[in-house]
């Protein structure tokens, strides 16, 4: 049934893709967001410094409203698989299921649960245990990071499995292959560092926005406050930067993989179209790359730089879209069987080549919102030099603006990833012999009994709600930040809860969800 | 084979716990209306689950999870045939969280009481929209040989998730009001218990109902002993309350779950999804399996965490023990938690 020209894979796509960037958004800086509130909290305990507390108590207080959505988009997640993808679900079902319920089991517990004991803890457990209780909490999302992603890389890279004769399904016969595949041992690290520069983006941004707002208040640069603002400048600002450097170096490693695992994703990326000794790197592309036309693309490319990235050396050759595409053809066929499992794809042809203008435009926005998030990080590092505070306009809102950059960028490697494994939705392991191989197809995977209507309407009711969603939580934190530390709500920063006169009297009121 | 027995066990344990947790936390959420009378008490009933739902919730994530992880072939079969049924839960417990979380991000009173409204309504539609699940996949849904849906959207809604609604609903209701006699005082905890005495006999009718049909259909003797604990358990349930033990009643009405859902998922088994077109047509537990590879690291894995992860769990219960009143809370050390 086609409502609007798509039919029900269209649309299932579609909303696939828009929860999980959805999801996405809240992930990177919950990960990185956590890892440094648990750091200044630590700092807190180790030094007894005021600013450290308040740190603690505004950061975490961004953290724990990004939190919620994040898990209320996360239940969306946890359930998709089975809506609208049950033959992809039946297929995966002996590798994928198990790593989405050890998440569950041994990070989302931990998560939860801990971090209730944080929220509710201030005074009512010893202040070392309220810390640990934290980092476990952190620690949780830290190693949920891994489940997820070595479940998706293992549809990037299938390994640890062999063929069901029977059934056509890959069986598990080595789980610790799984979990040590060397794409998610790549893929988990960059996207830990890539949250890290979310999480640092944020605290510069909305740093140097206090301190410049304080300056022109004249207020004075002695104070408590001054410090929260400073320190949170400068944290977030190496944090950046080193994190930049990783993603760099891990996203270098990926590339390499990339290259032995899906020769045609990395070929896309660069709109590659034909064989080149050695490599250009492409900086900028022009032509029918939105028609997937490859032929009829132009770019301005550096020489060498691309067998660099490939291979390691300057001179390696690097193949190209259109060789590529006929090699694939030739192992995986020309047109997809003509089985009704395919639906209206049934005898078609398959082109393997992925869409190139989006793989192309979002490796270079990845790439390049990173490196403009490092560029504001240093430019808040030297600005704010030796207790220095920036007076400048453009720089001051331009770091404010640019807390988005490393959010674009993460999505970005996202669809990257994801786009540019189609038309596969378990992309075929080329380190295994052809007959052992286990692969299938996006236009498989979708759930056979469902009609286009009811994906369009959880589309549509899911789109409606998370844009209601976006809404509210833009606008409680944006009332949030402006406050600044002496919390959104007119109330005093709070002074630190010391241990023994907290014990009594604080039991009942510190059941109450922080505001 | 032993181990797909136990993996069916181990779905059924963690569906009932989620139940049982979330449970009172779907039936405080229900009750805000009834017994919060005023904004305090509403406060109150809201601190009582505030550090405890999201845990709570977490047990669905896992249940889900390991319905996925050891039988494949249930969860492809169990979700899209209620597709949109699945949607409207999940919206429930989207609004039920944030507004958990946005209520005291803003303080005026009439945010306040919509955001609390929102958490009502939401935890309604999530306790039904889940019992309806729940009593489909064990009373029977309309699939072919493929495990695919036969009819329209709303074909898999008949009477059996009508069934499942209710029980499901009844269930958290008192035992929301129990949690909230144990765990507040005033004015809340004499309504709740009040509450609890009047409704408890009528609220578990459903559940009883579900595990006796199910009893009745593919049922063994055994499943007829534990539906008479489940029923005796209501007795029991009752005659505490009336005697203001709410410690013994809570733990009776908990026995009426763990039983009924022991009658439900003893008696299903092997089947995981009846098919209400051609009984051949059923889905059993070895047609929706994993390999025993799998199912050994899973029970390796589970046996490790598992119990670490109860361990953990119900420190944070002893550490939030506290019976909590609606005294006037001091802003000034609300405003601490980060
Ligand atoms: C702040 C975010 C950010 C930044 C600055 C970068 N990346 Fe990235 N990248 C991601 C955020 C990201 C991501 C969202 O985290 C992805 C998607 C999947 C993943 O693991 O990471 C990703 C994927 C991804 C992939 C695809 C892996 C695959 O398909 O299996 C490659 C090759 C790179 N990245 C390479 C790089 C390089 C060479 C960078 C050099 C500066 C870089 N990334 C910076
Ligand atoms: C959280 C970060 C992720 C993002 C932002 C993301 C993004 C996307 C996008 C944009 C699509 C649509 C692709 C298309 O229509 O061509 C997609 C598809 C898909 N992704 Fe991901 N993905 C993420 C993580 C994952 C993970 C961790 C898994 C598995 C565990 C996964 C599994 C899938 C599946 C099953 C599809 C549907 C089939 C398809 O259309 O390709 N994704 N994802
Ligand atoms: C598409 C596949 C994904 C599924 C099925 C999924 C599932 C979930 C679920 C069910 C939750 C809620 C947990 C709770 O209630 O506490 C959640 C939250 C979370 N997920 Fe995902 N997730 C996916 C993608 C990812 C990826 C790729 C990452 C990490 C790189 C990730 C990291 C997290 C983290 C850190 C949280 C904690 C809550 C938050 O984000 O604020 N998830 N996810």
């Amino acid at each position: 049934m086609d409502v609007l020209g798509m039919d029900t894979l269209d649309i299932a796509r579609w909303q696939f893709g828009i929860t999980t960037v959805y999801h996405f958004l809240m992930v990177p800086l919950t990960i990185g967001l956590g890892i440094l509130v648990a750091v200044m909290h630590t700092m807190w305990v180790r030094t007894d410094k005021p600013e450290w507390l308040r740190m603690t108590r505004f950061w975490g207080r961004i953290y724990l409203i990004n939190f919620v959505l994040g898990v209320a988009t996360g239940l969306v997640q946890e359930f998709q698989f089975g809506l609208a993808w049950s033959e992809y679900s039946r297929f995966v079902g002996d590798v994928f299921g198990s790593l989405l319920a050890l998440e569950a089991l041994l990070a989302f517990f931990l998560e939860s649960t801990f971090l209730g004991l944080w929220i509710f803890g201030w005074g009512r457990i010893p202040k070392k245990l309220h810390l640990a209780a934290l980092w476990a909490a952190v620690i949780g999302s830290v190693v949920s990071a891994y489940f997820i992603i070595a479940a998706n890389s293992w549809m990037q890279h299938p390994v640890g499995v062999e063929v069901d004769d029977a059934t056509g399904r890959p069986v598990q016969v080595d789980f610790l292959a799984v979990l040590t595949n060397n794409t998610a041992l790549a893929a988990f690290s960059h996207a830990i560092v890539a949250a890290l520069m979310v999480a640092g983006a944020l605290l510069v941004g909305i740093g140097l926005w206090h301190l410049r707002k304080r300056r022109l208040a004249g207020r004075s640069p002695e104070d408590v406050d001054h410090a929260v603002w400073r320190r949170s400048v400068r944290l977030g600002g190496w944090v950046s930067l080193a994190a930049f450097a990783l993603t760099a170096l891990t996203g270098d490693w990926q590339g390499k993989l990339m290259y032995e695992q899906q020769p045609l994703k990395m070929s896309s990326a660069e709109a590659l179209c034909q064989t080149e000794a050695p490599a250009s790197f492409s900086i900028f592309a022009w032509g029918k790359l939105g028609d997937n036309e490859c032929d009829d693309v132009h770019s301005i490319t550096v020489p060498y730089i691309l067998s660099y990235l490939a291979h390691g050396d300057f001179s390696t050759a690097v193949p190209g879209v259109n060789e590529l595409q006929e090699e694939y053809a030739a192992v995986y066929g020309e047109t997809y069987p003509d089985d009704p499992s395919f639906g209206d794809k049934a005898g078609e042809p398959i082109d393997y080549a992925p869409v190139l203008a989006v793989t192309y435009w979002s490796f270079r926005l990845m790439i390049g919102m990173g490196a403009v998030s490092a560029g504001v990080a240093a430019y808040a590092l030297w600005s704010t030099r030796r207790g220095r505070v920036p007076t400048s306009r453009i720089g001051v809102y331009g770091s404010l603006l640019a807390v988005g950059a490393p959010f674009v960028a993460n999505a970005a490697g996202w669809i990257f990833t994801e786009m540019g494994r189609q038309p596969f939705v378990v992309h075929p392991n080329p380190d295994v012999a052809v007959e052992d191989q286990v692969w299938f197809f996006t236009a498989q995977a979708v759930s056979p009994g469902i009609s286009a209507a009811e994906v369009w309407t959880s589309l549509i009711s899911l789109g409606l709600v998370y844009g209601a969603l976006a809404v509210v939580e833009l606008w409680l934190i944006t009332r949030f930040v402006r406050a600044g530390v002496t919390t959104g709500d007119g109330h005093p920063a709070p002074e630190p809860p010391d241990d023994d006169a907290a014990r009594n009297d604080r039991d009942d009121d510190v059941l109450q969800f922080a505001h | 084979m032993d181990l797909q027995i136990l993996w069916f066990a181990a779905v059924a344990v963690l569906w009932t716990g989620f139940l049982l947790l979330e449970g009172f936390d779907f039936g405080v959420a229900a009750l805000l209306p009834v017994l919060g009378r005023r904004t305090a008490d509403r406060h109150l009933m809201l601190r009582s689950i505030g550090p405890l739902w999201d845990g709570n919730e977490v047990w669905l994530i896992t249940a889900v999870g390991a319905v996925f992880a050891a039988f494949p072939g249930w969860y492809a079969t169990w979700l899209p045939t209620l597709y949109l049924p699945f949607v409207l839960v999940l919206f429930g417990l989207i609004i039920r969280a944030v507004a958990f979380e946005w209520r005291h991000s803003h303080h005026t009173e009439a945010w306040d009481a919509t955001w609390t409204r929102v958490i009502t309504a939401g935890s309604l539609i999530a306790a039904l929209g889940i019992g309806a699940a729940l009593g489909a996949t064990t009373l029977g849904l309309p699939i072919d040989a493929d495990g695919t849906r036969v009819g329209g959207a709303f074909s898999g809604l008949s009477w059996s998730a009508l069934l499942g609604a209710t029980a499901v609903l009844g269930f958290s209701l008192i035992h929301g009001a129990l949690f909230l006699a144990l765990k507040v005082d005033g004015d809340v905890r004499l309504r709740a218990r009040a509450f609890a005495l009047r409704w408890s006999p009528v609220a578990a009718l459903p559940l009883l109902a579900w595990a006796g049909i199910t009893h009745l259909r593919y049922g063994t003797p055994v499943t007829g002993v534990l539906w008479l604990v489940a029923a005796l358990a209501v007795v029991v349930a009752w005659a505490r309350i009336r005697l203001d033990r709410e410690g013994s009643a809570f733990a009776a009405w908990a026995v009426l779950l763990v039983a009924s859902a022991a009658t439900i998922f003893g008696a299903a088994y092997p089947v995981v999804v009846p098919s209400t077109i051609d009984v051949a047509f059923d889905v059993t537990v070895a047609d929706a399996s994993v390999s025993d590879y799998t199912l050994t690291v899973m029970t390796w894995a589970a046996g490790v965490g598992l119990p670490v992860v109860l361990g953990y769990q119900a420190w944070t219960y002893w550490v939030f023990r506290k019976r909590l009143t609606a005294e006037p809370v001091h802003e000034q050390v609300t405003g601490a938690h980060a």
